[in-house]
Order: structure tokens, then C-alpha cells, then sequence
């Protein structure tokens, strides 16, 4: 097989929703044998775009050539046929059967097979890209690397020579997503296309052949990986030269703000989602929360600002154990504490209500008398608009209209107009451009100057090393240390979040 | 290669669906407004097509349509007189629908509000005549409140589907009327068949301009619901609940508290409406006073998107295609069926409609491009 065959080319293709238009004219190829990293801020398109190609999507024109021969893909199973197979972030795997059963399953030839040359299959598959699955595992008991590889040996099980990868590490710690490129490279060499988005650089930089930057629905330009370098690329993603570095200003820190004690919280499910937390936060101090996409970072913001029962163990804050009071208790209780939840249209403001009415929610009950003095919400979200740089066609807007950036915006302005002295923010930059997510270090470091103790829950181990002051790493629920940011790289974060202790590594595999 | 290329495009093209349907924005009022007009033009039409096929001038039924629910003031009498219940009761579910709570049980709390009104009327009417008709808006509204109480409770404990349990609720409350009307409040008077007395005169409502006060009741329910929902920290409550219960929770909110008020309040309202019937139309408790109301206040409610004056617009129009079309029925000898056949063609395209408000469809282009 030649390495410069084109397996995809995507010539034109455009695709709107109602005004919006997701793609705008974009043409895209990828090599058999080649990594083509797709990169763009989100909202620039790459998800609509590769959904094209798996068939959920229809372009409203452009064409698509697999192998040199137009095609068009109605459906998923169109994709499957072409030999086009997509990971999506979020994993399609029945929980409660085994690896081979999900492998299987969907595929109409194969049924009648018995489990031994079912696996004998699945094990030729393995071997051939260095994926290790044990095909008799069920899938609740793997771990998200597993889980994903089981996602891979799926796609290929069905024959696909094009594969498609959305955002494959969010999930993965650094150790895990090593793996993950393993198994890419060898896919590589053995003639597949790889299509992996994006938007971590150093990724980028270090699996990918080509680079296909996407701004704003077009495709901007494509460049070789070795010819860049990660200033340039974000240069392309966001139009113009950006200031990777985030300032980490010293300040004077009052301890004992908040003093989390043994904590442990149950989930729905009766599981224990949080084990025996401690840890303490200072004012004028950023507490980084890292770990791997459900560790109990949920858990952990929600039983603080009240929306959990704890188990066992105490919340102090200014020595005042708050376990047990709720969000209404603690807004009484004159606590000044704000919370910024992941869900920001779920949890933390009202999707089909304008700015106005959402700066009420939290204040709604003030003054007297049964009905709602709306002139002050509108005087803040105003004020709001101006000193946040929020673009809104108007503060009765309904804020679900808003881009992800203006929403945050909308939701940490609210919050940091409350005056808090305990901040909780959970994943605040996830889906902002890189523009908006430094308009929102710079406002968390603007706090921390102010002395209010801000607890920061991310995932970009980047971001968390250079902004916060210490770092606490969950694992399952459990702490597996609290660091100094200073003090540690990203490979030790990596290890803390796959559950190890950084002195005693062999301890607890 | 170049052979293979068009072979595939047309293959490509065959294989690409004749229509798709795709979802759309929000989109301006106007636009939707102006959908909604050609709604009705075209339910209009169909239920004109429908006209010709039995025979019938549509030009001249929909005239008698028009004509037969305004010519007399008696004519109006009646319209208005369909359209208060339905108007009160939409408004009454409005509450519920507001907080995504699915009320499907106005029939049944409209019904436990007659019933519990009835007993003042048989039995309290020697009291003076203001005192006994408060009385029964009092009993009437208790009554459909905590009909609609008891599936807000078990939602509340225990996450029980409220769709179902409002509307098994609907037909416990009918089946309490036959009960009352064959047992206990039977009329000695007509012994050939089981019928509840009629009420005295100090039990039924006054009348203003023709027709029983109800038509001010609901009127001022209007406005009164659009300030609560609007303007009131509990009206926002609602709104909020209504949109994610997470975010509620999270603003501190209560609430269990807030689903069990509401759904009182729709209820309540719903028991008013009635009251309202029996002590303003019927002047006596029948298995027929709903009659289907509450479940038609159920459309009302949501073509008027929960706007309380679209809703009284709503309800009048509904009132109107009704009226008319029971005179449409003598006037024209059109059997019972072909009427109800009628309303529902037009029904059905003005619903219809409605899905494309949120979706389009986009129809295979022509020459494989």
C-alpha cells in the first residue's frame, strides 16, 4: 500500500443550521497511512464536520470522496460500509456485557460464531494494532483507557480503514494517552487514516503528520506538524499572535478558610463518590482539583455549596461546620460562598431566561412583599455587559442564544458581583476559546488578589500547573495528594490520577 | 477512475432520501405568527374539502359557522358560555405547565371541584345567597386543589409518573359523580332515573349582561395569572423550576415545596371552573360537566404557548368553532359525526402545523447536485 493515497477528500463542503453556519466551504484530505490532526477552538466546526463523514449529519453541499469515488453517507451504517469508524467523547458501550459482546454486537455476519473463534478474531485484531483487551471483561468493570480501546477494536473489528477520533483524551490521564498513540501509530503504519480533533496543542504536535486548523467553520489552512511549532498553530486557531503564559500573582494567604475534614459522600447510586477528603484552602489561594473525568470532582463542589448529603465527615467553614445545611440555609447563613457548576444551562442559570432574569436567581427572594423587584437585576446584567465585554443582542436575550464564552461570562460575573469569599468553580473554561478562558484566569486571579479562596476544578494539567497555588488529585473519589504546583510536572499529576502515591509507586498498581 | 466516479454519484444520488427533515432555530415571532395564520387558512381549506365531499357549500357552512355563534345574543350567550370553563381550566393548567409539571387531570380536578361545591348547594342553600355561592368557590377550589394535591405529593416522594396519575385520577372523579347521583344525592323527585336535584336559586351565579359572572371570574383570572407568573417571586420560581430542577435546587430553592403549591393552585383553579359550570350553566351536578374540557384546555393551553391572553383568544375561537358547529348540524342536517369530524380536520391541520415551527423539511435536489 503506497503511504500518499488520499482515503478522504472533502472538497466544498458546507453545512448550516438555521442561521448558523457550522461549515463554511471547508475541503479537508487525509492520506492512508497519516495522522491528520483536525484543531479549532470550539464552535469552530470540527465535530459537525466529522459527523458528516460518520453519517448523522447531511452536508448541504460539497462532495466527499472515499478511496477516489464519490460518496454520499445517509447513516451511520453508509459510514461502516465505507470503512469509516468514529470514537466518539462519550462512549456507546452496553455497561453490563462483556468486551467481545459489545465487539460483536450490530454485526450480522458474525452471530452464528462461537465465543472461542469470536475471540480467536478479536485477539488477531489486537495483536495487529497492540490493543490489549480481554474480550471476556465486562465493560463496567474497565477503566476509561479500556473502555476506549474496547470503543477502537469495535471500529476496526468492523473493517474500518478511516478513523475518526473526537477529542480521544479528554478522558485519559497522560499515561493512558500514551498508550492511545501507540496504538494510533501502529494503525498508521499499517495503512489506516487517523482523523484525531483536538484542541490540546502539545498533542497535536506530538501524534499528528498534518495539521487542519478550522476557524470560525472554515478550514484556514493545513500545515505539516514539523514545520510548526505551538505559537503558530495557535496563531492559526485564533486569527491572531496570543500570550500562552497565565500569571500566578503571589498573594498573602488567611488560612483556615475552608477546611474540608474525612469526608465521605454516597452518589445516587448508593456508591461512594467521595472517601475520606481532607484538605484545607486558604483565602488568597487557587486549589487546582485534578483527575480523571469522574473522580468525584462533581461530588466534591456540589456537597460543599449544599446540594449533596455527606456520610460522614465535617465542612468548616470560618470554623463553622456547614455539612447538612442547605443552599438556602447557607445563603441565610450569610456565607458568602459561590459556586460555579459544570452544567452552567442545567445548573447554574436559567437557559431560556435572559440576563436580567438570571442575575435574580440567587436574590430573587430579597425585599418584601411577594413580587420581584426586577430593576436591579437589569442595572447589574447591564453593568455586567460593559465590564465583562459579554456580547448579547440584549439583556432579555435568552442566554442559551449566547456562544459558551458569554455564558460563563454571564454566570462567573453573577457570581463574583456577590462579593464570595469562597469561590467553586468546576471546568469554568470548558468549551471558551482561548481568548475567554484568559478573560476568566484573569478574573479568578483578580479574586484570589481580593483574598477569596477559589477552588478550581480542571482538567487541562497545563492550565492547572501554571494558575493554581496547590493542586489536589483525585482518584476514584479518594485524594491521592495535594501538591505544590511548583514542585511537580505533569507526569507526577499523571501518576496521582491513575491512583499511585508519588513516594511509594509500587504500592497499589 | 473516472468511470467509477459517476457510477458512484449515481448510485449517490438514488441513494439520497427524497425528504429530510431538519431541525430549525427559534424563529421570529412574526415568522411564527404568520405561520400560525396559514395554519388556520389551511385547516380552513381541508375542513372545506371535507364540506364539498358531503355534499355541502363550505362558503355557506363556515358562514353559518360564524354567523351562528354571534347572530342573537342569545347565540353569544352560549358561546361565552363554552368558552369561560375552557378558558379558566387552560388557565388553571397553565400553572402546572409553566413548572414542565404534565397535568393531564384538569377533567378530574374540574370535576372534584363541582362535586364539592355540591353538597353546599343541596343542602347549605337556606344561607344567604353571596354566603352560599362563596362558599361553594371555596369548597369547589379546595377540592380540585387537592385532587391535584395527591399526584404532586407522590411525585414529590416518590417520583411517580404525573401523567398517568392525573389522568387515572380523571376517571375516578366521573365515577364519583355516578356514585353521588345514584346514591346518596339521588333525587326522590324523579324516580324513573338517577338525576341530582336542581339547584335553588340561591346557588346559582348572577348574571351580568346575559350571561352567569363567570365570563368576569375568568377574565380577571387573566390578568391575575399573567401577574402571578410574571411578576411574583413565586411566578419566578415557577419559571425556574420549570426549566431544570437543578438549577432550582441550586438557587436555593425548595423544591418539592414549590411543585406541591402550584399544582394546588392548578387545581384550584380548575375546581373554580367547576363551580362554575354547575352553579352558573347546568344548575345541577351531571357526569357530563366537564365533557371533555379539560382536556381540551390541555391544547389551549399549549398553542397559546402558556400566554394567558392568547389563551382567552384561544378559548373563544375554540367556543366559536363549537357553537357554530351545532348550529351548522341543524341548519344543515350534517349528522353529530360530520361535525365532530369537521373540528377535528381542522383541529389536526392547525396542530400539525406546529411541527414546523421547529423542524424543515428539505427536499432532494433535482440533477444529482
Amino acid at each position: 500500500m503506497t503511504a500518499h493515497e488520499t482515503a478522504i477528500e472533502l472538497k466544498g463542503i458546507t453545512k448550516t443550521f438555521g442561521a448558523v453556519v457550522a461549515n463554511d466551504n471547508i475541503d479537508l484530505d487525509v492520506k492512508k497511512g497519516e495522522i491528520l490532526a483536525l484543531l479549532g477552538e470550539n464552535g469552530s466546526g470540527k465535530t459537525t464536520l466529522m459527523n458528516m463523514l460518520s453519517g448523522i449529519y447531511r452536508p448541504d453541499s460539497g462532495s466527499i470522496y472515499i478511496d477516489g469515488a464519490e460518496a454520499v453517507i445517509n447513516s451511520p451504517k453508509d459510514a461502516a460500509k465505507l470503512g469509516i469508524g468514529m470514537i466518539h467523547q462519550h462512549f456507546k458501550l452496553v455497561e453490563a456485557l462483556t468486551a467481545r459482546d459489545n465487539v460483536v454486537m450490530g454485526t450480522k455476519t458474525d452471530r452464528r460464531l462461537n465465543k472461542k473463534a469470536l475471540s480467536a478474531k478479536i485477539q488477531k485484531i489486537s495483536v495487529r494494532f497492540g490493543l490489549s483487551v480481554d474480550p471476556d471483561k465486562m465493560i463496567c468493570d474497565m477503566s476509561v483507557g479500556e473502555k476506549q480501546t474496547v470503543e477502537i477494536l469495535k471500529v476496526l473489528y468492523r473493517g474500518a480503514r478511516i478513523l475518526i477520533l473526537d477529542e480521544p483524551t479528554a478522558v485519559l490521564t497522560p499515561q493512558e494517552t500514551e498508550r492511545l498513540f501507540a496504538i494510533l501509530r501502529k494503525m498508521k503504519e499499517d495503512g489506516c487514516a487517523v482523523i484525531i480533533i483536538t484542541h490540546k496543542l502539545n498533542e497535536v504536535l506530538e501524534i499528528s503528520d498534518r495539521v487542519t486548523i478550522l476557524r470560525r467553520g472554515r478550514s484556514i489552512e493545513t500545515v505539516h506538524t514539523a514545520e510548526v511549532d505551538a505559537y503558530r498553530l495557535t496563531e492559526l486557531m485564533v486569527g491572531h499572535a496570543v500570550d500562552l503564559s497565565i500569571e500566578r500573582p503571589v498573594t498573602e494567604k488567611v488560612q483556615g478558610l475552608l477546611k474540608v475534614q474525612h469526608l465521605t459522600v454516597a452518589n445516587s447510586e448508593g456508591y461512594n463518590a467521595l472517601e475520606d477528603v481532607s484538605f484545607d484552602l486558604a483565602g488568597g489561594e487557587i486549589l487546582g482539583v485534578a483527575g480523571v473525568a469522574n473522580s468525584g470532582q462533581r461530588e466534591l463542589c456540589e456537597t460543599i455549596a449544599g446540594l449533596m448529603k455527606t456520610k460522614d465527615g465535617a465542612i468548616y467553614y470560618r470554623n463553622e461546620n456547614i455539612v447538612g445545611k442547605s443552599p438556602a440555609d447557607i445563603i441565610k447563613a450569610g456565607i458568602s460562598m459561590s459556586f460555579i457548576p459544570e452544567d452552567r444551562l442545567g445548573m447554574g442559570l436559567v437557559a431560556s431566561m435572559g440576563m436580567a432574569d438570571n442575575m435574580l436567581l440567587k436574590s430573587y427572594k430579597q425585599g418584601k412583599g411577594p413580587f420581584l423587584d426586577k430593576k436591579p437585576s437589569r442595572e447589574l446584567a447591564k453593568a455586567l455587559i460593559g465590564k465583562l465585554d459579554i456580547s448579547t443582542p440584549g439583556i432579555n436575550t435568552p442566554v442559551r442564544m449566547l456562544s459558551g464564552g458569554n455564558v460563563q461570562k454571564v454566570l462567573l460575573g453573577r457570581e463574583i458581583e456577590s462579593n464570595p469569599s469562597l469561590l467553586i468553580t468546576a471546568y469554568p473554561v470548558r468549551g471558551l476559546d482561548i481568548n475567554s478562558s484568559f478573560t476568566i484566569y484573569n478574573l479568578l486571579n483578580e479574586q484570589k488578589k481580593k483574598g477569596v479562596a477559589v477552588l478550581f476544578i480542571g482538567e487541562d494539567l497545563d492550565v492547572l500547573l501554571e494558575l493554581c497555588d496547590r493542586i489536589m488529585v483525585l482518584c476514584h473519589g479518594r485524594v491521592t495528594g495535594i501538591v505544590e504546583a511548583q514542585k511537580v510536572t505533569k507526569n507526577d499529576l499523571g501518576l496521582l490520577m491513575a491512583g499511585e502515591t508519588l513516594n511509594e509507586r509500587e504500592e497499589d498498581a | 477512475m473516472a468511470d467509477k466516479t459517476t457510477l458512484a454519484a449515481h448510485r449517490a444520488e438514488h441513494r439520497q432520501p427524497l425528504v429530510r427533515v431538519v431541525r430549525k432555530n427559534d424563529m421570529p415571532a412574526y415568522k411564527s405568527t404568520l405561520l400560525r395564520i396559514g395554519a388556520f387558512v389551511v385547516a380552513l381549506v381541508a375542513g372545506g374539502l371535507f364540506i364539498l365531499c358531503i355534499g355541502q357549500n363550505p362558503f355557506d357552512v363556515y358562514g353559518t359557522i360564524l354567523n351562528g355563534s354571534f347572530r342573537t345574543s342569545m347565540a353569544i350567550q352560549a358561546t361565552v358560555k363554552i368558552a369561560v370553563p375552557l378558558l379558566i381550566c387552560s388557565l388553571g393548567l397553565t400553572f402546572a405547565f409553566k413548572m414542565n409539571f404534565w397535568n393531564i387531570g384538569a377533567e378530574g380536578q374540574l370535576i372534584m371541584g363541582a362535586i364539592c361545591a355540591t353538597p353546599i348547594a343541596l343542602y347549605l342553600d337556606g344561607l344567604p345567597r353571596p354566603l352560599v355561592l362563596i362558599l361553594m368557590v371555596l369548597a369547589g377550589m379546595i377540592g380540585g386543589g387537592i385532587w391535584a394535591l395527591i399526584p404532586a405529593i407522590f411525585k414529590v416522594r416518590f417520583g411517580t409518573n404525573e401523567t398517568l396519575f392525573t389522568l387515572m385520577l380523571n376517571y375516578i372523579a366521573l365515577y364519583m359523580i355516578m356514585y353521588f347521583r345514584e346514591g346518596p344525592w339521588r333525587d326522590p323527585n324523579t324516580p324513573a332515573y338517577p338525576q341530582i336535584k336542581y339547584f335553588s336559586q340561591n346557588a346559582r351565579l348572577y348574571e351580568v349582561l346575559g350571561v352567569h359572572i363567570g365570563w368576569i371570574i375568568a377574565l380577571v383570572l387573566v390578568i391575575l395569572v399573567y401577574i402571578y407568573l410574571n411578576k411574583t417571586k413565586q411566578g419566578y420560581e415557577i419559571s425556574v423550576v420549570g426549566e431544570s430542577q437543578a438549577t432550582a435546587r441550586y438557587a436555593g430553592m425548595n423544591v418539592g415545596r414549590i411543585v406541591i403549591r402550584t399544582m394546588f393552585i392548578s387545581g384550584a383553579v380548575c375546581g373554580l371552573a367547576g363551580v362554575i359550570q354547575i352553579s352558573g350553566a347546568d344548575y345541577t351536578l351531571a357526569d357530563s360537566v366537564a365533557g371533555g374540557v379539560g382536556f381540551t384546555a390541555i391544547i389551549v393551553a399549549w398553542i397559546s404557548r402558556l400566554n394567558p391572553f392568547v389563551i382567552t383568544l384561544v378559548s373563544a375561537l375554540f367556543a366559536i368553532l363549537e357553537k357554530g358547529c351545532s348550529v351548522m348540524q341543524s341548519t344543515f342536517q350534517i349528522s353529530t359525526t360530520a361535525s365532530e369530524v369537521l373540528q377535528g380536520v381542522i383541529l389536526f391541520f392547525i396542530l400539525g402545523f406546529e411541527f414546523f415551527t421547529r423542524y424543515a423539511l428539505v427536499f432532494r435536489k433535482r440533477g444529482g447536485k
